[in-house]
């Protein structure tokens, strides 16, 4: 297997994918397993799941996982710098316009109304999340704690996600 | 370098205790990138985030990569995103090893049980948290509201809905900075380059349409 294919594979499920990992995975899918028939489907399946329960960006993990499948460490490097490299040059672009010309009135205004979208979005992203995640009266519980323990006392998200890994082996 | 290196293992953390993908990273950023480090304000956080997500890509990534190039410019842009992805390549690697260990691990199913509820948590409080800064006025609430239906009962794609309020903010906002005759406020010192000074008088007179300015 050729490291510069995969590279461009994923740079290309890099580039065509908005809005997150998931929106990548039929992009993934489709290039994977129908195009270049480098996995079965059953493999295909079992990598997202891991994916998706181990920390970082979904479309990050799959990426590297396919890479290393295919065509070991080098592969797994190639995926990765593959699927993050679009990315990386687009928003240096958008960054360097925006820094030059967010001070003036028209991007101003702009901003002013995407603000309120983002505020819409994540909260959408909490909700979409409720469906999967907080599906018994143990969930809602840890949920309710962690909302106190964030704002009521301040504590480190990344504390609270390892006390509520810690919670969920004692109740569950 | 101290920058460069701080900024690594910030995004190094973030990467690593982030489960169930981009948008459970944004209360870890906000709470490191904002509260603790303050490299940005509350305000250009949601600007990032918002740009972030008409972009392609994981929203993640792209919100590091912004955040590391107002920061530190292009060698920060680099050190935030290797910072980002890094502990999932080593992560996935380690597992991709031992694959067939892990899969049937109880403790670690029921670990993640307990992190899926903190998770929601965490993300709908980061929403509230952008809520409190990102909208200020009736005008904000209506767009917001309306984003919330088009997403969650219309299903529309967020690309487009960030573009329409991208729009919908030039026309419903441009008043309040961009003086014409038709302004909301008389400027009486009307400057060439000064959209700043105007805009500080515009606040002082109509205290209620002054987004923005509440650094």
């Amino acid at each position: 297997m050729n490291v510069l294919t995969l590279f461009f594979t994923f740079a290309k499920i890099g580039l065509f994918t908005f809005g997150g990992g998931y929106a990548m995975i039929p992009l993934m899918q489709r290039e994977i397993i129908n195009v270049n028939g480098w996995l079965t489907m059953k493999e295909f399946v079992d990598i997202i799941a891991i994916a998706e329960m181990t920390p970082g960006p979904v479309a990050v993990n799959s990426a590297t996982y396919v890479g290393y499948k295919i065509a070991g460490i080098g592969g797994a490097a190639a995926a990765t710098i593959g699927v993050v490299f679009p990315s990386f040059v687009v928003i240096l672009a958008i960054a360097t316009l925006f820094l030059r010309f967010k001070d003036a009135p028209a991007v101003k205004a702009v901003t002013m109304g995407l603000r309120p979208a983002v505020t819409a979005l994540v909260a959408a992203a909490a909700i979409s999340l409720t469906k999967a995640a907080l599906v018994d009266l143990v969930g809602l519980i840890i949920a309710i704690l962690v909302l106190l323990g964030m704002f009521r006392l301040k504590i480190h998200p990344v504390l609270i996600i390892l006390l509520a890994g810690v919670l969920g082996v004692i109740l569950y | 370098m101290r920058l460069l290196l701080q900024m690594f293992f910030v995004f190094f953390r973030i990467g690593a205790f982030t489960f169930g993908g981009g948008y459970a990273m944004v209360p870890l950023i906000q709470r490191e990138v904002v509260d603790v480090r303050a490299w940005t304000t509350s305000e250009e956080f949601i600007d990032m985030l918002s740009l972030a997500q008409t972009a392609p890509g994981p929203i993640a990534v792209n919100t590091s990569v912004f955040v590391g190039y107002r920061k530190a410019g292009f060698p920060g842009a680099v050190a935030a995103v290797v910072g980002t992805t890094l502990p999932s390549f080593l992560v996935i690697l380690a597992i991709a090893v031992f694959f067939t260990q892990i899969r049937k691990s109880h403790i670690a199913e029921a670990a993640f049980a307990g992190v899926r509820p903190a998770v929601v948590a965490l993300v709908a409080g980061a929403a509230y948290k952008i809520g409190r800064v990102a909208i200020i006025d009736l005008r904000g609430l209506i767009i917001g509201a309306m984003v919330f239906l088009a997403v969650v009962v219309l299903d529309v794609h967020p690309i487009p809905v960030i573009l329409a309020s991208g729009v919908l903010g030039y026309f419903l906002f441009r008043r309040d900075y961009v003086v014409g005759p038709q302004g909301p406020a008389t400027c009486d010192q009307p400057s060439g380059l000064g959209e700043r000074a105007s805009d500080v008088q515009d606040a002082d007179q109509v205290p209620t349409f002054s987004p923005g300015h509440d650094y």
